[in-house]
């Protein structure tokens, strides 16, 4: 297993020893045994979490944006210089790959970031183009500044113009005696930033952002509390709610950008691109499945426990095990499946993101999803709802403008 | 002139969250709020520019989650940030950290007692039980025992199967519960006076006891039959102080139709034949309404609001029976930096949650003792916590505010309480210089302070007697002689006047329970 750059800070720090694998390298869960206080830094002051694992690549050259508008479903010629996209790149069978960002630094210059290796995927596709692609995943360090107050603890440390960088935007920043680049992205659906280092910088960073965070409340915080932050902003994740098309074994489990709900990250009208007629098609025709937020009925779910004498039980982390979902109490014609969930301490919910069969897959509707009391199988009403749940007008607002509601993404 | 359907007189939390329901079953609401904020004694005020202060009222556990979800508060921005320590600093440079991950608890009580470390889940465990036992009763209104109707026996036979199912074991436990004092019945289960101190005080907040006055025990689950997020027993903070759940609770009265103003105090309830008309207010001016539904505590009720003169004598006779005897003050400081406990010195988590100034037993008995001849401890309890370590919006960067529960300060002072303005700061330096005795650098760091006596919780929030929970938490003043017997269901001798405080079952923190359960009782009643 590796270890970032950071590892010699996050190994001091991690008193639980709550470690996981990602992508190969260490990464840790909770600092402490409990991750409520990590969660509640995201939701209220801010944490600093390591994204380093994150595959990287750097996409360089003349042809660099119409090489990229191949591979993925956004128009890149499109994304102006400073601005990140999220979107996914599909199979010619228009499944996804993998979902990530793309940074535009310069009008030739490029950044990705993907969950999985992605570099021979994208090789694949290199010919006839003028462009350079590079792997920089294990020479750039990532951190994810996340929450309310990041971005008064990021303007202590570098000479960015953090004001006027608006959310899905990018730049390069100067901090003391090393170069940054930011972009205002993340995975918890707040307001936040992801800071990207040469690997030397990295421990300095690290360091300056603990140091200038103390009195904004940062605490350095785990995969867990990410967990039920991503969940919260209806954020899918890779082999937890969807699979690589190009690594499962039936083609049942490969899903479209519609099925995963990103149909807003495809642009069809334009020239071709790997996916775009069978995107088309579907697109037409109809998507068999839709990923849908639920939200779950506490009054059901208390009355279940409190036939067993028990006071409800909630989870201290996010769950993400697969569990059936039916069109009715009968529990005989299943129509779905959540592939992930957690109580939400912030909006007082027990929400799921779910597969669900298109046609039940519209907000309000009503479904059952099964619920285990007491070892026994029951099912609760749960109510379909967009996957994203939390959406604070700060992850978007910039000072002096708080009304800033236009889509950026 | 217009009408409402319903005025609720009070802007606490309680008049704040029936106004909301009230609203939500589609009756016209309005709320008079004697002072320019909301939120009653749950009330967040900058009072040193950058520094929000929960004035009164500090934590959150009890608030029924029920609420939250039926008012959706959180979509109006009630957040709580759950507390992950209890923090017993010792003068003699010891001390004890109690945290939400039990296995770290059981290593720091194991230095004082190993015999309780391992007892400790025992104890949670059969709290647990004992509050779950507990909503079954704080979340429906107290039944009339005296009562022969259907809906009353029904009533009471639903507490008594709650009641058997606890089984013998729990029964008899909550038997000792109703009556023991708080240090006898944490004495079945713990050795450790250090463990057993801080412990014991929950049982004394906001009631002119003792830790071991009988009764005290109760006091004790009524703080631990809390609720965050599923999890009994827990407390947290407000993002932006206490007023934060006042004004999510607020916002929710005002999306449903309710209207509220604040800065119009009521002069009194328009009385005639014993009916209640409406509400005239100290300017004049007058509100008619069908029913009028008081927020203010019993005492101010009765003889304020309505007056004596609508009331029969023996209904005068249990008000001023009923006992305020408010028992605790509040000192809040703006602090310049983190302040550093001389046993654990620099920041941590163990700052974050609570901080209890309860070095034994003895130390709270000996507190309580002064305040039974009529003067404030000299050394007293204090239940300290340091909400900008983890809410940054309550302060500016690196400065904190740090709020005191401090007890015990009579509200009856030998020398007469109107003389307490005198022993304001007096008080405020007895707790200063108690604190620092464990943060020597304190006084250092003290950018500004407020001292609220008892009389000041009265003048100010408009608490009789300045207690906390208007009215003491004593047995028998509880449940279905909460306020009065004859008149527990939020009604009273007045048509059409009803009642939703703290001084309502089933009582004090920051509940909501008053405020539903009436405003619930009322739309049951057809009463509206």
């Amino acid at each position: 297993m590796r270890k970032t750059p950071f590892f010699p800070r996050m190994s001091q720090l991690c008193k639980s020893m709550n470690w996981k694998e990602w992508a190969g390298y260490h990464a840790v869960s909770s600092y402490q045994v409990l991750h409520d206080s990590e969660y509640f830094a995201f939701r209220n002051s801010a944490g600093l979490l390591d994204v380093t694992p994150l595959f990287k690549y750097h996409v360089h050259g003349k042809d660099a944006e119409s090489y990229l508008s191949q591979i993925m479903v956004k128009d890149i010629t499109k994304l102006g210089v400073g601005r990140v996209s999220y979107l996914c790149w599909c199979t010619h069978e228009g499944k996804v790959v993998d979902d990530g960002t793309v940074m535009r630094r310069g009008k030739e210059d490029f950044f990705v970031t993907s969950a999985d290796p992605c570099f021979s995927w994208f090789s694949r596709f290199l010919r006839g183009y003028d462009v350079g692609l590079e792997d920089v995943s294990e020479q750039i360090g990532g951190l994810a500044l996340q929450g309310p107050t990041s971005r008064d603890i990021l303007r202590q440390i570098c000479d960015a113009n953090l004001d006027e960088l608006r959310f899905f935007g990018t730049t390069k920043a100067r901090a003391d005696g090393f170069d940054l680049w930011i972009s205002r992205t993340g995975y918890t659906g707040d307001l936040g930033y992801e800071i990207w280092v040469e690997n030397q910088h990295a421990l300095r960073l690290w360091d300056a952002l603990i140091a200038a965070g103390r009195p904004y409340a940062l605490r350095p915080a785990g995969l867990n509390a990410l967990d039920v932050c991503r969940v919260e902003a209806g954020l899918i994740l890779k082999n937890v709610d969807y699979y690589n098309a190009l690594h499962v074994i039936i083609p049942a489990r490969q899903s479209s950008p519609y099925e995963l709900s990103l149909g807003w990250t495809v642009n069809l009208d334009r020239a071709p691109f790997n996916g775009r007629v069978a995107l088309a098609r579907e697109k037409q025709a109809g998507s068999q499945w839709a990923i849908v937020g639920l939200d779950l009925d506490w009054p059901e779910i208390e009355a279940l426990h409190a036939q067993h004498s028990l006071p409800p039980e909630i989870g201290n982390t996010a769950w993400r095990t697969s569990i059936p979902i039916y069109s009715d109490r009968s529990r005989k014609k299943q129509i779905g499946y959540a592939t992930s969930g957690t109580w939400s301490p912030i909006l007082k919910k027990n929400i799921a993101l779910a597969t669900i069969t298109s046609g039940y897959h519209k907000p309000g509707m009503k479904v059952q999803i099964e619920l285990t009391v007491e070892h026994r199988r029951y099912t609760v009403t749960a109510t379909v709802h967009k996957p994203q749940f939390f959406d604070p007008e700060r992850k978007r607002s910039n000072p002096g403008q708080p009304n800033r509601k236009k889509k950026e993404a | 002139m217009k009408k409402y359907d319903a005025i609720i007189v009070g802007g606490g939390h309680n008049g704040l969250i029936c106004a909301a329901y009230l609203a939500k079953a589609g009756r016209k609401v309005l709320v008079l709020e004697r002072r320019h904020v909301l939120g009653g004694a749950a009330v967040s005020e900058e009072l040193y520019p950058g520094f929000t202060f929960s004035v009164a009222s500090y934590v959150v556990s009890l608030f029924r989650p029920h609420i939250i979800r039926e008012l959706d508060l959180a979509k109006h921005g009630y957040e709580i940030i759950p507390m992950d320590c209890s923090f017993l600093p010792l003068p003699d440079g010891d001390s004890l950290a109690r945290w939400a991950d039990g296995n770290r608890s059981r290593e720091e009580i194991q230095h004082f007692s190993r015999k309780d470390a391992d007892v400790y889940p025992e104890f949670s465990r059969v709290m647990t039980l004992m509050s779950q036992f507990a909503k079954n009763i704080i979340d429906h209104p107290a039944p009339d025992i005296t009562s022969l109707s259907l809906k009353e026996i029904r009533a009471m036979l639903r507490l008594g199967k709650s009641f058997r199912s606890l089984g013998p074991d729990l029964f008899h436990m909550n038997v000792k519960l109703l009556t023991m004092s708080a240090v006898d019945f944490l004495d079945q289960w713990f050795e450790s006076d250090i463990l057993k101190a801080p412990m014991s005080v929950s049982g004394i907040i906001g009631t002119f006891q003792g830790v071991r006055s009988p009764g005290t025990a109760y006091v004790l689950l009524h703080h631990y039959m809390g609720e965050l997020d599923g999890a009994f027993r827990s407390w947290g903070f407000s993002k932006g102080g206490t007023g934060g759940v006042s004004m999510a609770c607020a916002r929710a009265a005002l999306s449903f139709g309710a209207e509220i103003r604040t800065d119009a105090p009521a002069a009194s309830i328009k009385i005639k034949n014993g009916t209640s008309h409406g509400v005239v207010l100290e300017n004049g001016d007058e509100f008619d309404a069908k029913l009028v539904v008081s927020n203010l505590d019993p005492r101010r009720t009765y003889m304020g609001l309505v007056g004596e003169q609508h009331l029969d004598d023996e209904v005068v006779k249990q008000i001023n029976r009923y006992k305020f005897r408010g028992s605790s003050g509040k000192v809040n400081l703006a602090l310049d930096r983190v302040p550093e406990f001389k046993c654990r010195p620099g920041d941590g988590d163990h700052i974050r949650g609570d901080i209890a100034i309860a070095p034994g037993i003895d130390y709270l008995e000996r507190a309580f003792d002064q305040a039974k001849y009529g003067a404030y401890s000299q050394r007293p309890f204090i239940n300290a916590v340091i909400p900008s370590l983890t809410d940054p919006t309550v302060a500016p960067p690196g400065k904190h505010v740090m709020s005191c529960f401090v007890q015990y300060a009579p509200y009856h002072i030998k020398e007469g309480a109107e003389n307490w303005p005198k022993q304001r700061e007096a008080f405020g330096d007895a707790v200063v210089d108690t604190l620092a005795e464990y943060i020597p650098n304190l006084k250092d760091i003290i950018l500004y302070r407020q001292v609220l006596t008892p009389w000041d919780l009265e003048k100010q929030m408009g608490l009789t007697e300045g207690n906390i929970f208007q009215g003491e938490l004593s047995l028998e003043q509880l449940l279905f002689q909460r306020p009065i017997a004859s008149y527990s269901k939020y009604k009273t001798p007045i048509r059409h006047l009803w009642m939703c405080g703290s001084g309502t079952h089933p009582g004090g923190g920051i509940m909501g329970s008053g405020g539903e359960l009436a405003a619930k009782s009322i739309l049951n009643s057809k009463a509206l």
